[in-house]
Protein backbone atom coordinates (compact mmCIF):
# COMPACT_ATOMS: atom_id res chain seq x y z
CA UNK A 1 0.00 0.00 0.00
CA UNK A 2 0.94 3.18 -0.63
CA UNK A 3 2.36 5.93 2.18
CA UNK A 4 -0.52 7.57 2.84
CA UNK A 5 0.72 11.40 2.89
CA UNK A 6 2.72 12.30 -0.51
CA UNK A 7 3.30 15.83 -1.14
CA UNK A 8 5.36 16.34 -4.49
CA UNK A 9 6.42 19.93 -5.53
CA UNK A 10 3.91 21.44 -3.59
CA UNK A 11 3.81 25.38 -4.71
CA UNK A 12 1.30 27.68 -3.08
CA UNK A 13 1.51 31.26 -4.69
CA UNK A 14 -1.04 33.74 -3.48
CA UNK A 15 -2.24 37.16 -5.40
CA UNK A 16 -1.99 39.78 -3.01
CA UNK A 17 -2.92 43.52 -3.11
CA UNK A 18 -0.61 45.82 -2.12
CA UNK A 19 -0.71 50.06 -1.79
CA UNK A 20 1.27 52.70 -0.19
CA UNK A 21 -0.01 54.31 3.12
CA UNK A 22 -1.58 57.99 2.28
CA UNK A 23 -4.82 59.57 0.77
CA UNK A 24 -2.94 59.91 -2.39
CA UNK A 25 -2.19 56.28 -2.49
CA UNK A 26 -5.91 55.34 -1.63
CA UNK A 27 -7.49 57.45 -4.35
CA UNK A 28 -4.83 56.14 -6.85
CA UNK A 29 -5.52 52.58 -5.72
CA UNK A 30 -9.39 53.45 -6.70
CA UNK A 31 -8.27 53.25 -10.65
CA UNK A 32 -5.35 50.91 -10.92
CA UNK A 33 -4.79 48.24 -8.13
CA UNK A 34 -1.63 46.72 -7.25
CA UNK A 35 -0.80 43.00 -6.59
CA UNK A 36 2.41 40.77 -5.79
CA UNK A 37 2.90 37.51 -5.85
CA UNK A 38 3.79 35.76 -2.86
CA UNK A 39 5.26 32.52 -2.49
CA UNK A 40 3.92 30.49 0.92
CA UNK A 41 5.20 26.95 -0.48
CA UNK A 42 7.88 26.39 -3.06
CA UNK A 43 8.20 23.04 -4.45
CA UNK A 44 7.52 21.04 -1.16
CA UNK A 45 7.66 17.47 -0.85
CA UNK A 46 7.66 14.96 1.51
CA UNK A 47 6.00 11.50 2.33
CA UNK A 48 4.52 10.35 5.37
CA UNK A 49 4.53 5.87 6.14
CA UNK A 50 0.95 4.65 7.61
CA UNK A 51 1.67 4.78 11.48
CA UNK A 52 3.81 7.56 11.89
CA UNK A 53 3.96 10.90 13.66
CA UNK A 54 5.88 13.61 11.84
CA UNK A 55 6.52 17.18 13.43
CA UNK A 56 6.05 19.70 10.82
CA UNK A 57 8.16 22.71 12.02
CA UNK A 58 8.71 26.18 11.30
CA UNK A 59 8.72 29.92 12.56
CA UNK A 60 5.42 32.07 11.79
CA UNK A 61 4.94 32.71 8.25
CA UNK A 62 6.98 29.38 6.65
CA UNK A 63 4.33 27.72 5.18
CA UNK A 64 3.11 25.26 7.64
CA UNK A 65 -0.59 25.82 7.52
CA UNK A 66 -0.61 26.54 4.19
CA UNK A 67 0.71 22.87 3.33
CA UNK A 68 -1.45 21.52 5.91
CA UNK A 69 -4.58 23.39 4.21
CA UNK A 70 -3.62 21.70 0.23
CA UNK A 71 -3.07 18.51 2.45
CA UNK A 72 -6.66 18.84 3.94
CA UNK A 73 -8.11 19.70 0.73
CA UNK A 74 -8.95 23.96 1.90
CA UNK A 75 -6.32 25.21 -0.77
CA UNK A 76 -5.73 24.18 -4.65
CA UNK A 77 -1.92 24.48 -5.26
CA UNK A 78 -0.27 26.76 -7.70
CA UNK A 79 1.72 23.61 -8.69
CA UNK A 80 2.49 20.08 -7.99
CA UNK A 81 0.90 17.54 -6.58
CA UNK A 82 -0.50 15.76 -3.26
CA UNK A 83 -2.16 12.36 -2.59
CA UNK A 84 -3.78 11.90 0.95
CA UNK A 85 -5.06 8.26 1.56
CA UNK A 86 -4.61 8.09 -2.32
CA UNK A 87 -6.61 11.10 -2.94
CA UNK A 88 -5.71 14.64 -4.79
CA UNK A 89 -7.27 16.10 -1.81
CA UNK A 90 -8.58 19.53 -3.22
CA UNK A 91 -10.95 17.69 -4.81
CA UNK A 92 -12.34 16.77 -1.53
CA UNK A 93 -13.96 13.09 -2.26
CA UNK A 94 -16.27 12.20 0.48
CA UNK A 95 -14.49 9.46 1.36
CA UNK A 96 -11.49 11.12 1.82
CA UNK A 97 -12.79 13.44 4.31
CA UNK A 98 -14.59 10.70 6.15
CA UNK A 99 -10.93 9.05 6.78
CA UNK A 100 -8.97 12.24 7.75
CA UNK A 101 -9.29 14.79 10.37
CA UNK A 102 -8.42 18.32 10.60
CA UNK A 103 -7.45 19.95 14.06
CA UNK A 104 -6.06 23.74 14.58
CA UNK A 105 -6.01 25.00 17.55
CA UNK A 106 -6.53 28.49 17.08
CA UNK A 107 -9.93 28.01 15.46
CA UNK A 108 -13.20 26.41 17.63
CA UNK A 109 -15.08 23.83 15.70
CA UNK A 110 -17.39 22.79 18.64
CA UNK A 111 -20.61 24.45 18.59
CA UNK A 112 -20.19 27.35 21.25
CA UNK A 113 -23.38 27.95 22.80
CA UNK A 114 -23.88 23.97 23.75
CA UNK A 115 -22.33 21.48 25.68
CA UNK A 116 -19.54 19.97 23.90
CA UNK A 117 -21.34 16.01 23.78
CA UNK A 118 -24.25 17.84 21.65
CA UNK A 119 -21.07 18.48 18.97
CA UNK A 120 -20.02 14.59 19.19
CA UNK A 121 -23.80 13.62 18.33
CA UNK A 122 -23.55 16.24 15.41
CA UNK A 123 -19.98 14.56 14.41
CA UNK A 124 -21.65 11.34 14.86
CA UNK A 125 -24.11 11.76 12.38
CA UNK A 126 -21.44 13.87 10.04
CA UNK A 127 -19.53 10.79 9.78
CA UNK A 128 -22.22 8.06 10.07
CA UNK A 129 -20.42 6.77 13.25
CA UNK A 130 -23.07 3.80 14.19
CA UNK A 131 -24.15 4.11 17.69
CA UNK A 132 -22.35 1.29 19.84
CA UNK A 133 -18.95 2.35 18.10
CA UNK A 134 -19.66 5.96 19.18
CA UNK A 135 -20.21 5.17 22.65
CA UNK A 136 -17.91 3.04 23.01
CA UNK A 137 -15.15 5.92 21.28
CA UNK A 138 -16.50 8.59 23.54
CA UNK A 139 -16.95 6.74 26.73
CA UNK A 140 -12.73 5.54 26.18
CA UNK A 141 -11.86 9.51 25.48
CA UNK A 142 -13.75 11.00 27.71
CA UNK A 143 -12.11 8.60 30.53
CA UNK A 144 -8.60 8.91 29.42
CA UNK A 145 -8.59 12.95 28.89
CA UNK A 146 -10.57 13.08 32.58
CA UNK A 147 -13.63 15.43 30.60
CA UNK A 148 -16.59 13.25 31.87
CA UNK A 149 -17.76 16.10 34.22
CA UNK A 150 -17.12 18.57 31.69
CA UNK A 151 -19.40 16.68 28.94
CA UNK A 152 -22.89 18.83 29.86
CA UNK A 153 -21.20 22.21 30.29
CA UNK A 154 -21.49 24.37 27.24
CA UNK A 155 -17.89 24.83 25.15
CA UNK A 156 -18.04 29.18 26.06
CA UNK A 157 -18.03 27.92 29.44
CA UNK A 158 -14.54 25.24 29.16
CA UNK A 159 -11.29 26.73 29.57
CA UNK A 160 -8.92 26.56 26.76
CA UNK A 161 -7.14 23.82 27.58
CA UNK A 162 -10.62 21.77 28.37
CA UNK A 163 -11.96 22.86 25.21
CA UNK A 164 -8.84 21.76 23.42
CA UNK A 165 -9.48 18.00 25.00
CA UNK A 166 -13.54 18.27 23.47
CA UNK A 167 -11.86 19.04 19.84
CA UNK A 168 -9.14 16.79 20.12
CA UNK A 169 -12.25 14.43 21.20
CA UNK A 170 -14.71 15.67 18.12
CA UNK A 171 -11.75 15.06 15.40
CA UNK A 172 -10.83 11.33 16.57
CA UNK A 173 -14.83 9.91 17.26
CA UNK A 174 -14.71 9.09 13.38
CA UNK A 175 -12.01 7.14 13.33
CA UNK A 176 -9.02 9.01 11.06
CA UNK A 177 -6.45 7.08 9.25
CA UNK A 178 -5.14 10.40 9.11
CA UNK A 179 -4.76 13.64 11.86
CA UNK A 180 -3.41 17.00 10.81
CA UNK A 181 -2.87 18.87 14.00
CA UNK A 182 -1.81 22.18 13.56
CA UNK A 183 -0.69 24.15 16.77
CA UNK A 184 -3.02 21.75 19.29
CA UNK A 185 -1.21 22.93 22.28
CA UNK A 186 -1.22 26.64 21.50
CA UNK A 187 -1.47 28.72 24.65
CA UNK A 188 -2.16 25.22 26.83
CA UNK A 189 -0.39 24.75 30.39
CA UNK A 190 2.47 22.43 30.73
CA UNK A 191 0.11 19.67 32.90
CA UNK A 192 -2.72 19.87 29.60
CA UNK A 193 -0.25 19.48 27.06
CA UNK A 194 0.75 16.23 28.89
CA UNK A 195 -2.78 15.21 28.47
CA UNK A 196 -2.97 15.92 25.19
CA UNK A 197 0.30 14.95 23.91
CA UNK A 198 -0.19 11.24 25.69
CA UNK A 199 -3.70 11.07 23.56
CA UNK A 200 -2.11 11.55 20.83
CA UNK A 201 0.42 8.98 21.27
CA UNK A 202 -2.11 6.56 22.33
CA UNK A 203 -3.93 6.92 19.18
CA UNK A 204 -0.91 6.74 17.09
CA UNK A 205 0.25 3.32 18.73
CA UNK A 206 -3.47 1.73 19.27
CA UNK A 207 -5.26 2.62 16.23
CA UNK A 208 -1.78 2.85 13.90
CA UNK A 209 -3.18 6.99 13.18
CA UNK A 210 -0.88 9.00 11.12
CA UNK A 211 -0.71 12.10 12.32
CA UNK A 212 1.10 15.31 10.82
CA UNK A 213 1.74 17.80 13.64
CA UNK A 214 2.88 21.26 13.54
CA UNK A 215 3.61 23.08 16.94
CA UNK A 216 5.90 25.61 18.33
CA UNK A 217 6.38 23.60 21.68
CA UNK A 218 9.43 21.43 20.89
CA UNK A 219 7.95 19.49 24.03
CA UNK A 220 5.37 18.38 21.86
CA UNK A 221 7.66 17.60 18.97
CA UNK A 222 10.15 15.57 21.20
CA UNK A 223 7.24 13.75 22.74
CA UNK A 224 5.19 12.67 19.58
CA UNK A 225 8.05 12.52 16.73
CA UNK A 226 10.90 10.76 15.81
CA UNK A 227 11.00 12.36 12.49
CA UNK A 228 10.32 16.04 11.75
CA UNK A 229 10.10 17.97 8.21
CA UNK A 230 11.11 21.53 8.88
CA UNK A 231 10.54 24.55 6.37
CA UNK A 232 11.28 28.12 6.30
CA UNK A 233 10.38 30.95 4.05
CA UNK A 234 8.33 28.52 2.30
CA UNK A 235 10.90 25.66 1.64
CA UNK A 236 11.46 22.61 2.51
CA UNK A 237 15.07 23.28 4.79
CA UNK A 238 15.07 19.07 6.33
CA UNK A 239 13.24 16.00 6.76
CA UNK A 240 15.14 13.50 8.83
CA UNK A 241 15.35 12.02 12.28
CA UNK A 242 14.33 14.52 14.99
CA UNK A 243 18.13 13.14 16.67
CA UNK A 244 19.24 14.30 13.25
CA UNK A 245 18.53 17.95 13.74
CA UNK A 246 21.12 19.14 16.01
CA UNK A 247 23.79 17.06 13.69
CA UNK A 248 22.76 19.24 10.61
CA UNK A 249 22.36 22.50 11.68
CA UNK A 250 24.74 23.19 14.74
CA UNK A 251 28.21 22.41 14.59
CA UNK A 252 28.72 22.19 18.27
CA UNK A 253 27.85 20.07 21.09
CA UNK A 254 28.00 20.88 24.88
CA UNK A 255 30.22 19.31 27.37
CA UNK A 256 29.27 19.79 31.34
CA UNK A 257 32.13 18.56 33.42
CA UNK A 258 32.40 17.89 36.99
CA UNK A 259 36.16 17.80 38.83
CA UNK A 260 37.67 19.44 42.27
CA UNK A 261 40.49 20.49 40.44
CA UNK A 262 39.68 22.11 37.12
CA UNK A 263 42.12 23.44 35.09
CA UNK A 264 42.16 27.59 35.15
CA UNK A 265 41.94 28.67 31.67
CA UNK A 266 39.21 26.14 29.40
CA UNK A 267 39.39 29.24 26.53
CA UNK A 268 41.78 26.94 24.67
CA UNK A 269 39.18 24.03 24.48
CA UNK A 270 36.17 25.37 23.68
CA UNK A 271 33.91 28.49 24.76
CA UNK A 272 32.94 28.96 28.25
CA UNK A 273 29.42 29.00 28.98
CA UNK A 274 29.37 28.65 32.88
CA UNK A 275 31.71 27.84 35.20
CA UNK A 276 32.41 27.65 38.57
CA UNK A 277 35.32 25.97 40.82
CA UNK A 278 34.18 22.81 40.79
CA UNK A 279 31.96 22.51 37.48
CA UNK A 280 32.35 24.11 34.02
CA UNK A 281 30.13 23.89 31.14
CA UNK A 282 31.58 24.26 27.63
CA UNK A 283 30.62 24.87 23.59
CA UNK A 284 32.91 22.53 21.54
CA UNK A 285 33.04 22.10 17.73
CA UNK A 286 31.79 18.85 16.56
CA UNK A 287 35.12 17.61 15.31
CA UNK A 288 36.86 18.12 18.39
CA UNK A 289 34.39 16.68 20.99
CA UNK A 290 36.78 13.46 21.94
CA UNK A 291 39.54 15.55 21.80
CA UNK A 292 38.40 18.13 24.87
CA UNK A 293 36.79 15.19 26.22
CA UNK A 294 40.22 13.20 26.62
CA UNK A 295 41.74 16.34 27.39
CA UNK A 296 39.97 17.18 30.36
CA UNK A 297 39.99 13.54 31.67
CA UNK A 298 43.34 13.85 32.06
CA UNK A 299 43.80 17.43 33.28
CA UNK A 300 41.61 17.14 36.16
CA UNK A 301 40.03 14.23 38.54
CA UNK A 302 36.80 13.84 36.77
CA UNK A 303 34.00 13.31 38.97
CA UNK A 304 31.37 13.58 36.19
CA UNK A 305 31.44 14.36 32.54
CA UNK A 306 28.43 14.79 30.02
CA UNK A 307 28.40 15.35 25.96
CA UNK A 308 24.92 16.92 25.06
CA UNK A 309 23.61 18.26 21.77
CA UNK A 310 22.32 21.50 22.53
CA UNK A 311 18.66 22.34 23.20
CA UNK A 312 16.32 21.43 20.57
CA UNK A 313 14.90 24.98 20.88
CA UNK A 314 18.41 26.58 20.12
CA UNK A 315 18.61 24.68 16.96
CA UNK A 316 15.73 25.28 15.85
CA UNK A 317 16.04 28.85 16.45
CA UNK A 318 19.51 28.36 14.96
CA UNK A 319 17.81 27.17 11.83
CA UNK A 320 15.20 29.79 10.93
CA UNK A 321 17.14 32.61 11.65
CA UNK A 322 19.63 31.42 9.42
CA UNK A 323 22.68 31.25 12.07
CA UNK B 1 -11.61 1.66 11.26
CA UNK B 2 -13.63 4.23 9.29
CA UNK B 3 -14.56 1.69 6.85
CA UNK B 4 -17.85 0.62 9.66
CA UNK B 5 -19.17 4.20 9.34
CA UNK B 6 -22.17 4.76 7.43
CA UNK B 7 -23.75 8.05 6.49
CA UNK B 8 -27.14 9.17 5.78
CA UNK B 9 -28.23 12.47 4.86
CA UNK B 10 -32.35 11.93 6.96
CA UNK B 11 -29.87 11.26 10.07
CA UNK B 12 -28.17 13.97 9.53
CA UNK B 13 -30.91 16.80 8.57
CA UNK B 14 -31.85 15.02 12.21
CA UNK B 15 -29.28 16.05 13.87
CA UNK B 16 -28.31 18.77 12.42
CA UNK B 17 -32.04 20.27 13.35
CA UNK B 18 -31.47 18.93 16.67
CA UNK B 19 -28.12 21.12 17.02
CA UNK B 20 -30.09 24.47 15.68
CA UNK B 21 -33.32 23.78 17.98
CA UNK B 22 -31.19 23.69 21.11
CA UNK B 23 -29.05 25.97 19.99
CA UNK B 24 -32.03 28.64 19.79
CA UNK B 25 -33.46 26.91 23.00
CA UNK B 26 -30.63 27.65 24.78
CA UNK B 27 -31.19 31.37 24.68
CA UNK B 28 -34.36 31.09 24.88
CA UNK B 29 -35.34 34.29 26.11
CA UNK B 30 -32.97 36.19 23.64
CA UNK B 31 -34.79 34.55 21.25
CA UNK B 32 -38.09 35.73 22.38
CA UNK B 33 -37.08 38.96 22.49
CA UNK B 34 -36.56 39.03 18.78
CA UNK B 35 -40.03 37.56 18.31
CA UNK B 36 -41.24 40.55 20.29
CA UNK B 37 -39.39 43.10 18.18
CA UNK B 38 -40.71 41.10 15.17
CA UNK B 39 -44.04 42.37 16.31
CA UNK B 40 -43.26 46.15 16.17
CA UNK B 41 -43.36 46.12 12.41
CA UNK B 42 -46.73 43.96 12.04
CA UNK B 43 -48.52 45.98 14.34
CA UNK B 44 -47.23 49.35 13.06
CA UNK B 45 -48.66 48.22 9.59
CA UNK B 46 -51.72 46.82 10.98
CA UNK B 47 -52.89 49.72 12.60
CA UNK B 48 -52.10 52.41 9.67
CA UNK B 49 -53.91 50.16 6.89
CA UNK B 50 -56.77 49.32 9.37
CA UNK B 51 -57.21 53.05 10.07
CA UNK B 52 -57.34 53.40 6.16
CA UNK B 53 -59.77 50.26 6.20
CA UNK B 54 -62.48 52.47 8.07
CA UNK B 55 -61.98 55.37 6.27
CA UNK B 56 -62.70 54.04 3.72
CA UNK B 57 -66.14 52.29 4.87
CA UNK B 58 -64.41 49.05 6.09
CA UNK B 59 -62.33 47.62 3.25
CA UNK B 60 -59.10 48.40 2.03
CA UNK B 61 -57.55 46.28 -1.25
CA UNK B 62 -60.16 43.47 -0.65
CA UNK B 63 -59.24 43.53 3.04
CA UNK B 64 -61.34 44.36 6.02
CA UNK B 65 -60.10 44.71 9.17
CA UNK B 66 -60.53 41.39 10.50
CA UNK B 67 -58.81 40.06 7.51
CA UNK B 68 -55.97 42.65 7.62
CA UNK B 69 -55.61 41.55 11.38
CA UNK B 70 -55.41 38.22 10.13
CA UNK B 71 -52.67 38.62 7.81
CA UNK B 72 -50.34 40.71 9.91
CA UNK B 73 -50.97 38.01 12.59
CA UNK B 74 -49.93 35.10 10.15
CA UNK B 75 -46.98 37.91 8.99
CA UNK B 76 -45.39 37.34 12.16
CA UNK B 77 -45.14 33.17 11.80
CA UNK B 78 -43.95 33.89 8.35
CA UNK B 79 -41.49 36.46 8.98
CA UNK B 80 -39.66 34.09 11.56
CA UNK B 81 -39.54 31.08 8.77
CA UNK B 82 -38.05 33.51 6.39
CA UNK B 83 -34.81 34.02 8.51
CA UNK B 84 -32.22 32.20 7.12
CA UNK B 85 -28.27 32.83 6.87
CA UNK B 86 -27.72 36.21 5.39
CA UNK B 87 -24.46 37.53 3.33
CA UNK B 88 -23.61 39.32 6.25
CA UNK B 89 -23.37 35.88 8.14
CA UNK B 90 -21.78 34.22 5.08
CA UNK B 91 -18.69 37.81 5.13
CA UNK B 92 -18.09 36.88 9.18
CA UNK B 93 -17.58 33.41 8.21
CA UNK B 94 -14.99 33.82 5.22
CA UNK B 95 -13.21 36.67 7.31
CA UNK B 96 -13.06 34.35 10.37
CA UNK B 97 -11.80 31.43 8.78
CA UNK B 98 -14.84 29.34 10.02
CA UNK B 99 -15.34 28.04 5.94
CA UNK B 100 -12.17 26.31 7.01
CA UNK B 101 -14.32 23.41 9.31
CA UNK B 102 -16.89 23.12 7.45
CA UNK B 103 -14.61 22.23 3.91
CA UNK B 104 -13.44 19.45 5.70
CA UNK B 105 -16.06 17.76 6.39
CA UNK B 106 -18.04 15.49 4.35
CA UNK B 107 -21.52 16.87 4.33
CA UNK B 108 -21.81 20.19 2.48
CA UNK B 109 -22.59 22.88 4.40
CA UNK B 110 -25.82 23.47 2.51
CA UNK B 111 -26.90 21.03 4.23
CA UNK B 112 -25.51 21.95 7.66
CA UNK B 113 -27.06 25.63 7.81
CA UNK B 114 -30.70 24.80 6.51
CA UNK B 115 -31.00 22.11 8.87
CA UNK B 116 -29.62 24.18 11.64
CA UNK B 117 -32.65 26.35 10.29
CA UNK B 118 -34.95 23.91 10.22
CA UNK B 119 -34.29 23.07 13.84
CA UNK B 120 -34.26 26.51 14.94
CA UNK B 121 -37.89 27.07 13.18
CA UNK B 122 -39.07 24.84 15.42
CA UNK B 123 -37.87 26.36 18.37
CA UNK B 124 -38.98 29.73 17.16
CA UNK B 125 -42.24 27.97 16.85
CA UNK B 126 -42.83 27.55 20.28
CA UNK B 127 -41.71 30.63 21.64
CA UNK B 128 -44.01 32.32 18.67
CA UNK B 129 -47.35 30.60 20.06
CA UNK B 130 -47.76 32.82 23.22
CA UNK B 131 -47.45 35.64 21.15
CA UNK B 132 -50.18 34.87 18.61
CA UNK B 133 -52.42 34.24 21.37
CA UNK B 134 -52.03 37.86 22.65
CA UNK B 135 -51.75 39.37 18.97
CA UNK B 136 -55.61 37.00 18.29
CA UNK B 137 -56.57 37.92 21.57
CA UNK B 138 -55.88 42.15 21.07
CA UNK B 139 -56.40 41.87 16.89
CA UNK B 140 -59.61 39.73 16.75
CA UNK B 141 -58.65 38.15 13.43
CA UNK B 142 -60.82 36.27 10.67
CA UNK B 143 -59.63 33.26 9.42
CA UNK B 144 -61.67 31.14 7.66
CA UNK B 145 -60.46 27.19 8.77
CA UNK B 146 -60.18 25.00 6.43
CA UNK B 147 -57.98 21.37 6.48
CA UNK B 148 -56.77 22.23 3.22
CA UNK B 149 -55.57 25.00 3.84
CA UNK B 150 -53.62 24.32 7.00
CA UNK B 151 -52.18 21.77 4.85
CA UNK B 152 -51.17 23.66 1.93
CA UNK B 153 -49.65 26.45 4.52
CA UNK B 154 -47.41 23.50 5.95
CA UNK B 155 -45.94 23.41 2.53
CA UNK B 156 -45.99 26.44 1.47
CA UNK B 157 -43.94 28.11 4.70
CA UNK B 158 -42.00 25.99 4.25
CA UNK B 159 -41.29 26.01 0.48
CA UNK B 160 -40.77 30.00 1.58
CA UNK B 161 -38.12 28.93 3.93
CA UNK B 162 -35.90 26.79 1.57
CA UNK B 163 -36.88 29.19 -1.12
CA UNK B 164 -35.65 32.77 0.99
CA UNK B 165 -33.05 30.38 2.44
CA UNK B 166 -31.55 30.13 -1.31
CA UNK B 167 -31.79 33.50 -2.30
CA UNK B 168 -29.38 34.51 0.59
CA UNK B 169 -27.06 31.76 0.34
CA UNK B 170 -26.66 32.29 -3.35
CA UNK B 171 -26.32 36.21 -2.40
CA UNK B 172 -23.50 35.27 0.63
CA UNK B 173 -21.49 34.11 -2.44
CA UNK B 174 -20.78 37.26 -3.33
CA UNK B 175 -18.62 37.41 -0.66
CA UNK B 176 -16.27 35.20 -1.93
CA UNK B 177 -15.45 37.65 -4.74
CA UNK B 178 -15.65 41.14 -2.52
CA UNK B 179 -15.95 41.82 1.73
CA UNK B 180 -19.06 44.34 0.84
CA UNK B 181 -21.52 41.56 0.51
CA UNK B 182 -23.51 42.93 3.03
CA UNK B 183 -23.93 46.19 1.25
CA UNK B 184 -25.78 44.59 -1.86
CA UNK B 185 -28.01 42.62 0.63
CA UNK B 186 -29.16 46.27 1.80
CA UNK B 187 -30.32 46.53 -1.57
CA UNK B 188 -32.29 43.66 -2.23
CA UNK B 189 -33.60 43.65 1.15
CA UNK B 190 -35.36 47.11 0.45
CA UNK B 191 -36.82 45.21 -2.73
CA UNK B 192 -38.09 42.15 -0.98
CA UNK B 193 -39.60 44.79 1.57
CA UNK B 194 -41.91 45.73 -1.27
CA UNK B 195 -42.05 43.28 -3.88
CA UNK B 196 -42.79 40.17 -1.08
CA UNK B 197 -46.12 41.78 0.45
CA UNK B 198 -43.95 41.94 3.71
CA UNK B 199 -44.36 45.89 4.14
CA UNK B 200 -48.39 45.98 2.61
CA UNK B 201 -50.27 42.96 1.21
CA UNK B 202 -49.56 42.93 -2.40
CA UNK B 203 -52.81 43.86 -3.87
CA UNK B 204 -52.79 47.52 -1.61
CA UNK B 205 -49.51 48.23 -4.42
CA UNK B 206 -50.27 49.51 -8.25
CA UNK B 207 -50.98 47.14 -10.43
CA UNK B 208 -47.76 47.15 -11.90
CA UNK B 209 -45.50 46.31 -8.82
CA UNK B 210 -47.61 43.60 -8.04
CA UNK B 211 -47.15 42.02 -11.67
CA UNK B 212 -43.73 42.34 -11.06
CA UNK B 213 -44.02 40.92 -7.75
CA UNK B 214 -45.24 37.32 -9.58
CA UNK B 215 -41.72 37.43 -11.45
CA UNK B 216 -39.79 37.98 -8.55
CA UNK B 217 -39.01 34.91 -5.63
CA UNK B 218 -40.09 36.89 -2.65
CA UNK B 219 -43.84 36.94 -3.02
CA UNK B 220 -43.79 33.18 -2.58
CA UNK B 221 -42.06 32.93 0.46
CA UNK B 222 -43.97 36.01 2.19
CA UNK B 223 -47.28 37.24 1.28
CA UNK B 224 -48.13 33.38 -0.76
CA UNK B 225 -47.90 31.25 2.83
CA UNK B 226 -50.06 34.17 4.58
CA UNK B 227 -52.70 34.14 1.76
CA UNK B 228 -52.79 30.32 1.69
CA UNK B 229 -53.79 30.37 5.51
CA UNK B 230 -56.16 32.44 5.83
CA UNK B 231 -57.93 31.60 2.87
CA UNK B 232 -57.77 33.95 0.14
CA UNK B 233 -56.71 31.69 -2.37
CA UNK B 234 -58.91 28.93 -4.23
CA UNK B 235 -56.81 25.67 -5.18
CA UNK B 236 -55.80 26.22 -8.23
CA UNK B 237 -53.87 29.41 -6.85
CA UNK B 238 -52.59 27.17 -4.17
CA UNK B 239 -51.48 24.60 -6.26
CA UNK B 240 -49.99 27.30 -8.74
CA UNK B 241 -48.12 28.93 -5.46
CA UNK B 242 -46.58 25.69 -4.72
CA UNK B 243 -45.45 25.23 -8.45
CA UNK B 244 -44.11 28.76 -8.52
CA UNK B 245 -42.10 27.91 -5.13
CA UNK B 246 -40.89 24.42 -6.62
CA UNK B 247 -39.00 26.32 -9.75
CA UNK B 248 -37.54 28.94 -7.74
CA UNK B 249 -36.23 26.40 -5.25
CA UNK B 250 -34.97 24.71 -8.47
CA UNK B 251 -33.71 27.09 -10.47
CA UNK B 252 -32.22 29.15 -7.16
CA UNK B 253 -31.11 25.41 -6.45
CA UNK B 254 -29.17 24.70 -9.75
CA UNK B 255 -27.81 28.71 -9.76
CA UNK B 256 -26.35 28.01 -6.52
CA UNK B 257 -24.67 24.74 -7.55
CA UNK B 258 -22.74 26.33 -10.15
CA UNK B 259 -21.62 29.78 -8.62
CA UNK B 260 -20.62 27.58 -5.61
CA UNK B 261 -18.17 25.69 -8.01
CA UNK B 262 -16.33 28.96 -8.68
CA UNK B 263 -16.59 30.11 -5.37
CA UNK B 264 -14.81 27.70 -4.02
CA UNK B 265 -12.21 27.38 -6.47
CA UNK B 266 -11.50 31.01 -5.97
CA UNK B 267 -11.55 30.32 -2.04
CA UNK B 268 -8.81 27.99 -2.47
CA UNK B 269 -7.07 30.06 -4.76
CA UNK B 270 -6.88 32.91 -2.08
CA UNK B 271 -7.67 31.24 1.19
CA UNK B 272 -8.30 32.34 4.38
Amino acid sequence: MDDPVIAEGLTKTFKVPVRQAGLRESVKSLFRRQFRYVEAVKEVGFRIPAGEIVGFLGPNGAGKTTTIKMLTGLLHPTSGDARVLGYQPWKRDKDLLRRIALVMGQRNNLQWDLPAADSFLLNKAIYGVPDGVFRERLDDYVDRLEVGALLDKPVRNLSLGERMKMEIIAAMLHGPEVVFLDEPTIGLDVTMQRRLRQFVLDQNKEEGVTVLLTSHYMADVSALAERVIVINQGSLLYDGALTGLSNRFSSHKTIRVEASDLPADLDGLGRVVDRNSAQATLEVERDRVSEVASKLLSAATVTDLSIEDPPLEEVIDRVFSGR
Amino acid sequence: MTTENRFSLVRYYAAGARTGFQRDLQYRMATFMVLVGFLIEPVVYLSVWSAVARAQGGMVGGFDEGQLAAYYVVWTLVRVYNTAFDPKAWEWRIRQGRINTFLSQPVHMFHRDFSFFMGSKIAWTILWIPIAVVLTLVFRPSIEWHVVNVAAFAIAIWGGYAVRFLVLYVMGMINFWTTRGAAMFGIVSALELIFSGRLVPLQLLPDWAESISTWLPFRWTFQFPIEVLIGRLDTTQIAAGIGYQAAWAAGLGLLFTVVWRRAIRRYEAVGN
